[in-house]
């Protein structure tokens, strides 16, 4: 059994398809992210899994339940923490954990144990007494991550866990998921921080204007674009590109695939990898006579590989990544 | 049974533990219809008991029991607000991810906003006791009756209110909307001048006004001349009033939340 199962999602709001045909599953124990620009889709596949919406057309499962037969026991199954920090400000931290506790049935010694651990865990146990008004933003997401942990799920459901905090809680945040899932917790969130995907999520799932563009591990998507890239500049007067291009193909067992840019005078080269290629392929270039203005070597990004699917940047400005 | 009791029971303390937060809105909310109503009101227009028709000693004691049902008004009114701001805040997204019934989210409501209702009503009563030394004749038969027909009136008022909540989008209209129903309702009742001080057609409109019974019913209660049969009659039309606006509120609330 997948810890939950996506099949043929549909979801149009009024008329406006917003999940198209969604297929993908959770594996127990993996951390999942469904990576996605504003308005992919993301909270809305979300907030179907939570059984906060119903599915227009096709089938979603949790832990084996149905979210449209048995939403209890998908509720039950389920962690939540929701993208906009929904604390409430007149509550203590305390005081937040009890009510979810409440909502989720736990006895009073059970509630008192597992409040302390997870006040731990977050670390706000000594502000857990504070009026949530006090708090600071990253404090109130922390709070957000403990009611979601508070009912010991079997999924944690994260939208945006990092959306706006700095950098340091980021990191924080992405430590305690780490922990959660060496604890075995299962844990699905969505993003739209490419280096989030990348260095948190076993698998990913780019959802671009409600349709699913790619599945799979990061290493394994970014390899999947053909390879480390080498961009070799050449002086004005080359012009006998065309046939390097076509030697260093054929004699050179890892070049994968070679891009001439007779206007800039680029050669665009794909290789397996870079320890064994770099030296060999200079030393190539050089013994046929054309000198190299400048190199440069790159491995795809996520965000080559975001591009590669959708054909478009995640954000208009991905400089601040 | 018992997990339902534990749900509603944590969602009322929640509003509780709100309330003490709040203590500046707690005390206006109380003074409010004290001082504007009561004192204010009362008193601009004591030369109001020489008109014809009017069966109280003087207008405080006529008013009292519209300033009584006013606040049943307010407070009931006011009872999806919170609901209102949680949907907004997303809070209410994280009550409805608990494998919890959805009725716990309304009936705590009702156990909330009924208990704030009661301490109001006798908090009314006490101030104008000793402010202006009235007292319901009927005794505490008569109080027990003056907090029934209050409460019966407020639950189907919280149902209305909890049903615009759920249904209107963004605080700001709902309040809009609160506002707009808010003063016909009193001024088509019986809360500030006697039912034979009205225009006709006024008279005529304030005879569908589940408030203007309510009010003849505390009124009564007060000033001591009350029957049987009047009383039944009032505790009928706003048992009638409570299944409308919670049959309606049900449908909604069915509808939005699956
Ligand atoms: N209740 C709704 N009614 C109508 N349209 C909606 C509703 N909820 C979402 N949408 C639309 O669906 C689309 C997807 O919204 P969704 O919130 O799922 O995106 P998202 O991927 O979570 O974006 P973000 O990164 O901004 O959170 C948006 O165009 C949004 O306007
Ligand atoms: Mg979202």
């Amino acid at each position: 059994m997948k810890a939950i199962e996506i099949r043929n999602l549909t979801k149009t709001f009024g008329g406006k398809k917003v999940v198209e045909d969604l297929n993908l599953a959770v594996e127990k124990g993996e951390v999942f992210g469904i990576l996605g620009p504003n308005g992919a889709g993301k909270t809305t596949t979300i907030r179907i899994v939570l059984t906060l919406l119903k599915p227009t057309g096709g089938q979603v499962k949790v832990w084996g339940y149905d979210v449209v037969t048995q939403p209890r026991d998908v509720r039950q199954a389920l962690g939540y923490v929701p993208q906009e920090k929904a604390v409430d400000r007149f509550l203590t931290g305390r005081e937040h954990l009890i009510l979810v506790a409440d909502l989720y049935h736990l006895t009073r010694p059970e509630a008192k144990k597992r409040i302390e651990e997870v006040l731990e865990l977050v670390d706000l146990s000594h502000k857990a007494d504070d009026l949530v008004n006090n708090y600071s933003g990253g404090m109130k997401k922390k709070l957000d991550i403990a009611c979601g942990l508070i009912p010991n799920p079997k999924i944690l459901v994260m939208d945006e866990p990092t959306l706006g905090l700095d950098v340091e809680s980021r990191i924080r945040i992405w430590d305690y998921i780490r922990r959660l899932q060496r604890g075995g917790l299962t844990i699905l969130m969505t993003t739209n921080y490419l280096d989030e995907a990348d260095q948190l999520c076993d698998r990913i799932a780019i959802l671009d204007r409600g349709r699913l563009a790619a599945l799979g591990a990061p290493e394994e998507l970014k390899k999947g674009l053909g390879g480390d890239r080498v961009t070799v500049q050449f002086g004005p007067l080359q012009d006998r590109l065309d046939a390097l291009a076509g030697t260093l193909k054929k004699e050179l067992p890892f070049v994968n695939e070679v891009k001439v840019s007779p206007a800039s005078h680029e050669l665009e080269i794909r290789v397996t990898s870079n320890e064994e290629a770099l030296a060999p392929l200079i030393q190539k270039i050089h013994h046929h006579g054309h000198p190299i203005l400048a190199i440069q070597y790159s491995r795809p990004t996520l965000e080559d590989v975001f591009i590669t699917y959708t054909g478009h940047k995640i954000k208009e400005d991905s400089a601040l990544l | 049974m018992k997990l339902f009791i534990q749900e509603t029971m944590a969602l009322t303390m929640r509003s509780v533990k709100r309330l003490s937060r709040e203590r500046i809105s707690m005390i206006f909310g109380l003074i409010q219809p004290m001082l504007f109503w009561l004192i204010l009101f009362g008193n601009l227009f004591q030369k109001t008991a020489q008109i014809p028709g009017f069966q109280a000693p003087n207008y405080i004691t006529f008013l009292t029991a519209g300033v009584v049902v006013m606040t049943v008004l307010n407070s009931g009114l006011s009872g999806g607000v919170d609901l209102l701001f949680d949907k907004e805040s997303g809070f209410l997204e994280r009550l409805l991810s608990a494998p919890i019934s959805r009725n716990s989210l309304i009936y705590s409501r009702f156990i909330f906003v009924m208990g704030i209702t009661s301490v109001q009503i006798l908090i009314i009563l006490l101030v104008a006791f000793i402010l202006f030394g009235v007292y319901p004749h009927s005794g505490l038969v008569g109080l027990a009756f003056i907090m029934l027909v209050g409460l019966l009136f407020g639950l189907g008022l919280i149902a209305i209110s909890l049903t615009l909540a759920f249904a209107i989008k963004g605080h700001g209209n709902f309040f809009a909307l609160m506002g707009f129903l808010t003063l016909p309702l009193i001024f088509l009742s019986t809360a500030l001048v006697p039912i034979q001080a009205m225009p006709d057609w006024m008279a005529f409109l304030a005879g569908f006004n589940p408030m203007t019974y309510a009010i003849e019913a505390v009124r009564d209660l007060i000033i001591g001349g009350w029957a049987w049969g009047g009383i039944v009659r009032v505790l009928v039309i706003l048992l009638a009033f409570d299944a409308v606006s919670i049959g309606l509120s049900s449908r909604v609330f069915h509808r939005q939340m699956g």
